[in-house]
This record gives C-alpha cells, sequence and structure tokens, in this order.
C-alpha cells in the first residue's frame, strides 16, 4: 500500500477528533503490536489493530474510514487490558465508529450498523431490548431472511423469547435523552469545526 | 443482604434461565433481591459504540431508579455489569464527563451508588465458607470449565474484582459445590458477542475454538456468567457442530444452576428446561440432581 501522509493540518483535525472522542493520547503509541497480538478477530480482519493506530497518528483518515477492522472489533477489551502504554485502543476504536456516525459516512460492515441503529431504536421505542423485533427486522433489513431462522421457534419454545414488548414507565424521559444526546453531538460537531 | 437487581434485558428473556436460578440461589445464602423498578436497558455495546455520553446517561437514568431501592446495585449479565460499572469510573473520574451526561440524562448521578456482579458477591461478601454450609448433594465427578469471557474482568480498572487474564472466582464457588474444576486456557478469551447476528461466521468460529479447548481439557461442560456467552456456546452449538463437523455434546450451564443442584434444587427450579443442549444425559451419568422437586 502506497502511503503519502498529507499536510499538517489535515492530519491533525482527523487525529484530534478521534483524540477528542476517545480521550485518549496516541502519541503514547510505539506500536510493539500486543494489541494486535491478543486479538481474537485479527484473522478477520483487513488492517491489524496497532495499523489503524499509526494510520489515526498519520491523519489517513480514508484509509481507517474504509478499512473492516474498527467496526469488525468486538469490544472485547483485550487490547485495553494488555496496552504497556495504558492506550484504551477498544475506546479509540469506538471513537472510529462514532466519528463515521456523525458524519454519516457509508463504511463497511454495513451490518453492524444496521444492527446497531435497530438495538438502540427499540430501547428508545419500548426502554428495553425486543429481540422478536430486533432480529426480525435485521433479517428484513440486511436481506437475510432465512437467518437462524431454525432458532426462532426453538427460543420460542423454549420461552426464550418475548412475543411482546415490555414498556417501561419513563418512556418520555428516554425520547428526551436520546434528543438530547443527538443535539448535542451536533453542537460539539459545528463548534469543532471553526 | 439486600440489593437493588439489575437484571437486563436478556435475562427477562434469552437468558430467563439465568434469571430464574439467580431468584433461587439468592435467598438460600441471605441474598434479598429487589428488581429495580421500570429499569431501562443499558444501551449494551452497539449504544456505547456509537454515543459513549449516551450510554453513561443510560446508566444515570438506572441508578436513579435504583436509588428508590438501594444504592448497592446487584447485576449478574456481564454485559450490562461491564456498561454500567464502566459509566460509574468514568463518572467518578472526570467533571467534564460528569457535566456532559447530567445534562443528556436531564438527571443528577448520586455519588454513592455502587455496583456489584453477583459472582463478585458470593465469591467475596458471601463467601466459600457460607456456600460450603448449603452444599447438600456435591456436584461429584463433573468436570467444568469456568469460562468468564471478556466483559466480567477487563477494563481491569473499571470493572474487575478478579484478575483480568486468570480470573478464579467462579472456580472457587463451584469447586466448594464439589466440581472438579477443568485447567484450561480460554478463561477470557472472547466468544465474539456482540457480533452474533451481524456476523456470525466470526462467532461461530471463536465459539467453536473456545468448545473444542474445553472439551480437549477434559471438560464435561462449560459453566457461564453472561448471557451472550451463553447463547454463543450453547444456542449456537448445533451449528457449530454441523459447519465445523465436530461432535462436541457440552451443555452449557449458568455458575448459579450449578450451584443450585449443589444445594439440592431441582432441574425446574433452576431453569434447567430452558437449556438448548440437553444437560440431562450428563448430570444422570454422574448422578447430579433431579429434574422435579
Amino acid at each position: 500500500m502506497k502511503w503519502i501522509i498529507k499536510d499538517l493540518s489535515q492530519q491533525n483535525h482527523f487525529r484530534q477528533k478521534i483524540e477528542a472522542l476517545s480521550q485518549e493520547n496516541l502519541s503514547l503509541c510505539y506500536q510493539c503490536g500486543e494489541c494486535s497480538a491478543g486479538c481474537p478477530i485479527i484473522s478477520f480482519m483487513d488492517v491489524s489493530p496497532n495499523q489503524i493506530i499509526r494510520m489515526i497518528q498519520l491523519g489517513r483518515e480514508e484509509e481507517v474510514l474504509t478499512a473492516r477492522t474498527p467496526w469488525l472489533c468486538a469490544s472485547c477489551i483485550t487490547c485495553t487490558t494488555r496496552c504497556p502504554k495504558e492506550v484504551d485502543l477498544a475506546k479509540v476504536m469506538d471513537a472510529v465508529r462514532q466519528y463515521a456516525a456523525i458524519k454519516k459516512i457509508a463504511v463497511p460492515e454495513r451490518e453492524t450498523t444496521l444492527l446497531q441503529k435497530l438495538f438502540m431504536k427499540n430501547i428508545k421505542s419500548f426502554g428495553r431490548q425486543f429481540e422478536l423485533l430486533l432480529i426480525s427486522k435485521f433479517n428484513l433489513l440486511s436481506g437475510h431472511f432465512f437467518k437462524d431462522v431454525l432458532l426462532g421457534p426453538v427460543m420460542l419454545r423454549k420461552g426464550k423469547l418475548k412475543l411482546l414488548p415490555t414498556f417501561t414507565d419513563n418512556l418520555k424521559q428516554l425520547k428526551q435523552i436520546f434528543a438530547r444526546a443527538e443535539a448535542e453531538e451536533k453542537i460539539e460537531e459545528t463548534t469543532g469545526k471553526q | 443482604m439486600r440489593f437493588a437487581y439489575y437484571p437486563g434485558c436478556s435475562l427477562h428473556s434469552t437468558a430467563v434461565e439465568f434469571d430464574i436460578s439467580t431468584r433461587a440461589v439468592a435467598p438460600l445464602l441471605g441474598i434479598e433481591l429487589v428488581e429495580i423498578p421500570n429499569w431501562v436497558c443499558c444501551g449494551a455495546s452497539p449504544t456505547h459504540q456509537r454515543d459513549s455520553i449516551l450510554s453513561y446517561a443510560l446508566a444515570v437514568a438506572n441508578f436513579n431508579k435504583a436509588e428508590l431501592v438501594n444504592e448497592q446495585i446487584g447485576v449478574q449479565c456481564a454485559s450490562c455489569y461491564n456498561n454500567l460499572r464502566r459509566a460509574l469510573f468514568e463518572l467518578h473520574h472526570s467533571d467534564e464527563i460528569k457535566k456532559k451526561v447530567e445534562k443528556v440524562a436531564g438527571l443528577d448521578f448520586g455519588n454513592n451508588v455502587q455496583v456489584f456482579h453477583l459472582l463478585d458477591v458470593f465469591r467475596n461478601q458471601i463467601g466459600l465458607e457460607a456456600i460450603k454450609e448449603k452444599v447438600t448433594h456435591p456436584l461429584k465427578g463433573l468436570n467444568v470449565a469456568a469460562y468468564y469471557g471478556c466483559l466480567l474482568t477487563r477494563p481491569p480498572e473499571a470493572v474487575a474484582f478478579d484478575d483480568p487474564e486468570w480470573p478464579t472466582s467462579m472456580d472457587d464457588i463451584l469447586q466448594t459445590c464439589g466440581a472438579t474444576m477443568v485447567d484450561w486456557p480460554y478463561k477470557t478469551e472472547c466468544c465474539g458477542a456482540s457480533l452474533a447476528l451481524s456476523r456470525t461466521d466470526v462467532v461461530q468460529k471463536l465459539s467453536h475454538d473456545i468448545l473444542k479447548m474445553a472439551k480437549t481439557h477434559g471438560a464435561d461442560c462449560i459453566a457461564v456468567a453472561c448471557p451472550l456467552c451463553h447463547s454463543n456456546l450453547d444456542l449456537r452449538q448445533k451449528s457449530i457442530e454441523k459447519k465445523f463437523a465436530e461432535n462436541l455434546e457440552l451443555p452449557i450451564f449458568y455458575y448459579t444452576q450449578l450451584m443450585g443442584l449443589a444445594f439440592g434444587l431441582s432441574g425446574k427450579e433452576l431453569g434447567l428446561d430452558k437449556l438448548i443442549v440437553n444437560p440431562w444425559k450428563l448430570l444422570e451419568e454422574k448422578g447430579i440432581g433431579s429434574k422435579k422437586s
């Protein structure tokens, strides 16, 4: 892969954003590779976790956002636990996902972000997760209509799937929390640009 | 000992047997669990991957509800536990984050809330002596691999009550219950949890490796403390066997179900009928437990 280091102002912006979202100092990383050595998902990734940090250090926004790695990270926190420089890489991966979502950038691993949207929508609508709706909607919208279709009846028979959602008593409050979170994000995004 | 009990979404659905067995075992050890009325979802991994402040705000909403019951919160789901504990950690360590979270939540954060995983409570507050006193039907001859997964012990500074790489609390408890604990290297490997729906292939590979490792090291069954680990290892075991052309046949128990069996509770009282991989062949072979009381 040919790497061209962009001018300083541009590399600073992406890096600063990721550092602000994650509250981590990426200068601490000295590329020892411990994070990648312990990563359980690495065989499925296209770029190793330590390379993601290096790319962010160098301001390589496009490479980071087109890599599958940040969206394959399972948030198992092994890297964070083992980093000799105490960089919370799991948080950095979260920050990359958050950055792409705020900027509405289309990412690889679309199914992971689809699931995320449906999952959060359920919380907003009911206050709790409603698995049957989550799975059906996910299958419908991802086009995998028959995915896990044999597991459904087994779980229903065992009483492990609710047929109806449970509504909590504070849906109005929850809607306000979600709305305020969205508004805060927009304010930070616009003030950050100035 | 009284706890504001936060079951979380899974314990009300896919992990209902974790809830059933917890409610059956806790009172025998003098623990009173009062479910937090109208608790809301902790947000789990998808929420903190999208917006950390929102994830902490959901925790504050739950802390506010819990305080009406008790300032000590007891949790069983490893994912809920992780989310609530990490929120607590961030709120205590950064005034900037606390201010942001309180603004989004529209609520004040009460500093006195504490969050415990019940495995921690059983091991370190109740203690092995008290557990031993309750054992009437030791799990003799049962070779158990204790599987802790990711979220129970990581990141250590925010959540750990045990060693992040080599935890032993579940081993200690089940050994006290008479089981033989398997020495195996995958105690804290990841099953792929949050990718279960979106990248099932990844989860199948990781879960296969965990099941296979337990089996190779002589386990008859696996004990877990997380609903996501459980569904990946139990519910998906059949498809994993098919995909990797292997016969695994490992019953996956919640650790409270095994405690309950040692305390003389019946399979029905512990929700053993809810398990997908049938545990009775193994239990009958070892002469442990009965289906009905």
